[in-house]
């Protein structure tokens, strides 16, 4: 699929990095807004399929050198990790903690375990949506 | 230490074969097996002395505690009879095979394993106290005799051979599963212990019988009894040592252990005196009259095991006629019984491997072209001529011991005047006369006809030379054995015999020297029991000489109307039966498949609605019809049609991406931003997903589906449309336990520290939910990837097969 | 207004289940592609379409959206995508091998059980 819609691609750089960055707000709000890893992980699968269709899959391949199976990978470790890590502690599988930080620039913050959980849920997402995307686009 | 455990101890060693084997290479993998049994002879022998006083051991795991089944051993002088006998043959025939089998030649890793299998499997039979492990047990003795009989699995015979005694005593295990379900309800344990000790308030129950004949199916097929007996003979296409091993020694032994066990609770019933003295003593007579029909070796030894074991169940037949009277003979029956059993296991033992070396060394088992090995292999015809002598009743071996003291019993029975044996009693020691001479016979045409006569070198596949020293070894010391039995017979009673018998008639005795039995070889000439012995000697001898004059007869039986002949035609009739029956309704079209699928669940759904006035709408609590919604509905609708309708793929893609849409809408009419924001990218993403696969697909056709066709795939959908809604309502107006969501929404910003509910039930609530869903993803990913991007290697991996 | 919607749904299973009946390949897709949406708005109208708010915490908001029907419908419509993405490349994979997209000449004879 070569396109040379240059309207297209020229908006598509500037929606691209709009869309990508309201997806990682949308991820970082989800705990108390709506947002989270599922729907951050598949507007910024959104954001990458849009470069797909304005561009062609070599070009993103080469502007975006990663292997979507092992961001799978990834994502599914660092989910299970967290729900294992919470063994070490003496609680059960599964058991998140947070708590309130005053950090300097944001203020009072607070962090949470179930985000590193969600980070991989997200990265499961972008990971597996992406693997099937680019596998039945590469099929001729 | 919980002894329990050591019943694992073989099947945990199995672990280790395989890699022993390959490991290993040039020791035989057999001698490293060999210590298992070998250390748990020893070590069960310790119980010897706890058992001889009439005690008995208990160690217990638990399993399913909630349904009342563990894993007991309960070690008393039954069940150390059999596990020594388990274990002891167990390391003979272990010693045996290592110069049966060859180490270059054999898969020795796949043989050693099944037998260790076997072992634990055998060991869990006998010292279960709990019946639902017992037949765990009993299941598994079944399966590795099937692996062990088919060992040879290129020989098709083989193969048959291993089939067969899976269906015959699967079948009968089966069926005694059925006999403990029953006896566990009846008498509310699976403890055999406390079913003995509870059996008077439930022997009048009325399942109490059928109980019995299914527990005793599951004991009459395993040990070979008449009609079950035709897969014993097919099993020995197993090698050698197997034969030797279980379907002598030790497998087929455990109906026998499992009636010795049942005796207390079932001896009071006149079924199960009839049928298992009636049941044995048929088996008796037909397995030694069909034996001296048989030309190969090993299938005289099953023939000749078959009766042996028919014979004493007859014995155990009579035992539990001491239920019912007072007589000291039938108290004598028990001990009888089990001091056969040792007898049986030790000469049946030896002369496997006597059989099996005259295989390995001539290369033939055929009896025909046999003969005059004697100068050849002097050795292995001596151990012959003891085994087959004792085997015949003959002094001074074990088996005259215990075959007198079987017709003292069936001479007896004749004169018991309960169940209607005083008017057929007179029949059972004819029968048991008229199979003994034919036992006679047999014994005689096994020895003999092997060892003496005219050598016939020139018949034989190799050239016969005496066996090597090991492969002697096992079958030496179990002729000795025989020898040892017939002079010191009350040593054997005092501590194997007597402490067995105390477990099968408990109510008589009460320690293990208040049986009143001591073993006499000689009676005086009063005794009627020598003249009967006297006259098979004389008969036999006739019949044996003028055997080639009458084993003729034998043709006139026609093939067809044999039990084996029946067996084939059965296994035939309901292999096509069920194959006809299974493409009846199995079309092969996933349509069929979909619409009795489609179909059950629609009809069962809604007529469960209205049968259990389930189907219930509460109109007070619908919310309130919003105008959006009515208008998102029916774009909904319309997508859904031009789905239905659309003529080109695209348009059809299209159209499922409006149905898409509207649904978030739905979402977002009904408060769910999280959800709509999701469906909405999906939606997008799904649809760029169809459009890139675009060239890939097949084309909007229906294939020229009928109109007939077309209306009953419109009834199933209706249907399943029709049991969705009236699901919707019902749920939605009746809520019979309070929702979890109260607590969610009352916990999330204290407990789980967040505010968007949703995101929080996700990742906190039900995190495993999640978890296990993205491992979903992630497999549907690979998948994909796996159909597209590895098919290529694969059709080339396929093309070199070819 | 669940009223309506119960009857909605019932017309996607309809239309879903007619498509998954029939012999090309590509409506049995178009159909699971229905199914699911019906299967999301099901577990919804069950849950009760009533709360004026959605579940998010806010300053002076009672009357929230159940939350449990939205979490697991969350959760479906993501796995949903994976497996038409999968029936999907199945579905043409399928075709490209056969030649075929007609499900009754798809049924294995003897030799391919």
């Amino acid at each position: 699929m070569k396109s040379n819609d240059v309207i297209l691609q020229t908006a598509t750089k500037v929606v691209f990095f709009i869309i990508f960055i309201f997806s990682i707000h949308i991820f970082f709000a989800g705990h108390y807004a709506p947002g989270g890893g599922f729907v951050g992980g598949l507007l910024t699968t959104g954001a990458l399929v849009l470069l797909l269709l304005a561009f062609d899959l070599e070009t993103v391949q080469k502007a975006l050198p990663f292997n979507f199976t092992i961001v799978t990978g990834i994502g599914l470790l660092l989910s299970l990790g967290t729900a294992a890590g919470s063994i070490f502690f003496n609680v059960p599988f599964f058991t998140h903690a947070f708590d309130h930080f005053d950090l300097p620039l944001f203020g009072d913050t607070s962090l949470h375990t179930a985000m590193i959980f969600d980070a991989g849920v997200y990265l499961v997402v972008v990971g597996a949506a992406l693997t099937i995307i680019q596998t039945i686009g590469g099929d001729s | 230490m919980e002894f329990v455990l050591l019943i694992f101890l073989p099947v945990i060693a199995s672990l280790f074969v395989p890699i022993l084997f390959s490991k290993l290479k040039g020791i035989h993998t057999g001698w490293f097996v060999l210590l298992v049994p070998f250390f748990l002879f020893v070590y069960y022998s310790g119980f010897l002395k706890m058992t001889s006083t009439g005690g008995h051991a208990l160690s217990k795991i638990d399993w399913i505690p909630s349904l009342g089944i563990s894993f007991v051993s309960y070690i008393d002088g039954l069940s150390l009879l059999f596990t020594l006998l388990i274990t002891g043959i167990g390391s003979l025939v272990v010693l045996y095979s290592i110069f049966y089998l060859d180490k270059e030649r054999e898969r020795l890793n796949h043989f050693y394993v099944y037998l260790l299998i076997f072992m634990s499997a055998m060991l869990g039979v006998v010292q279960s106290d709990n019946i639902i492990s017992l037949y765990l047990f009993w299941e598994l003795t079944s399966i590795s005799s099937f692996l062990l009989i088919g060992y040879w699995n290129t020989r098709e015979r083989s193969r048959l051979g291993a089939l067969k005694s899976m269906m015959i005593t699967v079948f009968g295990g089966l069926m005694m599963l059925g006999g403990f379900v029953l006896l566990g309800i009846m008498g509310n344990t699976f403890s055999i212990r406390e079913l003995i000790a509870n059996v008077s308030s439930f022997s009048d129950h009325g399942l109490f019988v059928l109980a019995l004949v299914l527990i005793l199916l599951g004991a009459f097929t395993k040990s070979a009894q008449f009609p079950f007996h035709i897969w014993l003979p097919d099993a020995m296409e197993a090698p050698t040592p197997v034969s030797a091993y279980l379907h002598s020694a030790t497998m087929v032994k455990a109906g026998l252990y499992l009636v010795a066990r049942f005796t207390p609770i079932f001896a009071t019933s006149e079924v199960w005196v009839w049928t298992v003295t009636g049941i044995g003593l048929l088996t008796l007579f037909w397995g030694s009259f069909f034996a001296v029909k048989q030309t190969d070796l090993k299938a005289i030894l099953a023939f000749s095991t078959i009766s042996q074991l028919g014979l004493i169940m007859s014995l155990l037949g009579a035992a539990s006629v001491a239920y019912h009277t007072d007589e000291t003979i039938f108290k004598l029956a028990a001990f009888a019984a089990i001091f056969h059993l040792v007898n049986h296991a030790v000469f049946k033992g030896s002369l496997f491997m006597v059989a099996g070396i005259v295989d390995h060394e001539t290369g033939t088992r055929d009896i025909r072209k046999l003969g005059g090995l004697m100068s050849i292999m002097p050795i292995s015809f001596t151990i012959a001529f003891i085994g087959s002598m004792s085997m015949a009743g003959l002094p001074p071996f074990g088996g005259f011991l215990s075959k007198e003291m079987f017709l003292d019993a069936m001479l007896a029975l004749q004169h018991f005047d309960q169940f209607n044996f005083s008017t057929l009693g007179i029949l059972l020691p004819i029968v048991a006369w008229v199979a003994s001479v034919f036992t006679f016979v047999y014994s005689f045409y096994f020895v003999f006809k092997t060892f003496t006569g005219r050598k016939r070198e020139d018949d034989l596949p190799r050239t016969p030379h005496e066996a090597p020293v090991g492969m002697l070894v096992s079958p030496s010391i179990l002729a000795v054995l025989v020898i040892a039995i017939f002079f010191i017979p009350n040593v054997v009673g005092k501590w194997l015999v007597k402490p067995a018998v105390i477990a099968i008639q408990p109510n008589l005795y009460s320690s293990p020297a208040d049986v009143n039995v001591t073993v006499t070889a000689w009676h005086g000439f009063d005794y009627p029991a020598l003249w009967l012995t006297v006259a098979i000697i004389a008969i036999g001898s006739v019949l044996f000489f003028t055997l080639a004059k009458w084993q003729k007869l034998y043709a006139i039986q026609p093939e067809y109307l044999s039990l084996n002949s029946f067996y084939d035609s059965l296994m035939t009739f309901s292999e096509k039966g069920t194959n006809r029956l299974s493409r009846f309704y199995m079309t092969g079209l996933i349509r069929t498949y979909l619409l009795y699928m489609f179909g059950a669940i629609s009809v069962m759904t809604i007529a469960t609605l209205f049968m259990k006035n389930a189907f219930v709408v509460n109109m007070n609590s619908f919310s309130e019809v919003s105008l959006y919604g009515v208008l998102t509905a029916i774009i909904l609708l319309v997508a859904v049609a031009m789905v239905l309708l659309a003529k080109t793929r695209l348009a059809a893609i299209i159209a499922l991406g409006a149905v898409g849409y509207s649904v978030a809408l739905f979402f977002v009419i009904f408060k769910a931003p999280d959800l709509a924001l999701t469906q909405l990218v999906i939606e997008t993403v799904s649809v760029a997903l169809f459009l890139l696969a675009f060239q890939h697909l097949p084309s909007l056709n229906s294939h020229g589906e009928k109109k007939r066709t077309k209306l009953v795939n419109a009834i199933i959908a209706g249907s399943v449309g029709i049991m969705v809604t009236l699901i919707a309502l019902s749920a939605h107006s009746q809520k019979l336990i309070p929702s979890i969501s109260n607590y969610y929404k009352e916990t999330v910003a204290t407990k789980a520290g967040g505010g968007n509910i949703v995101n929080v039930i996700l990742v906190d609530y039900r995190g495993f939910d999640t978890l296990f869903e993205i491992a979903v993803l992630s497999i549907a990913g690979i998948a994909v990837l796996g159909m597209i991007r590895l098919r290529l290697a694969k059709k080339e991996r396929s093309d070199e097969i070819k | 207004m669940e009223f309506i919607m119960a009857i909605v749904i019932g017309l996607l299973f309809m239309a879903a289940v007619y498509l998954i009946l029939s012999r090309s390949l590509l409506k049995i897709i178009l159909g699971t592609g229905l199914l699911s949406h019906g299967a999301h708005l099901l577990i919804l109208t069950m849950g009760g379409l009533g709360g004026s708010s959605p579940p998010v915490l806010a300053e002076g908001v009672t009357d929230l959206a159940d939350p449990l029907p939205q979490a697991l419908i969350l959760t479906a419509i993501v796995i949903s995508f994976g497996v038409t993405a999968f029936i999907l490349v199945l579905a043409y994979r399928t075709y490209a091998v056969h030649n075929t997209d007609n499900m009754n000449l798809m049924k294995g004879d003897d030799e391919h059980d």
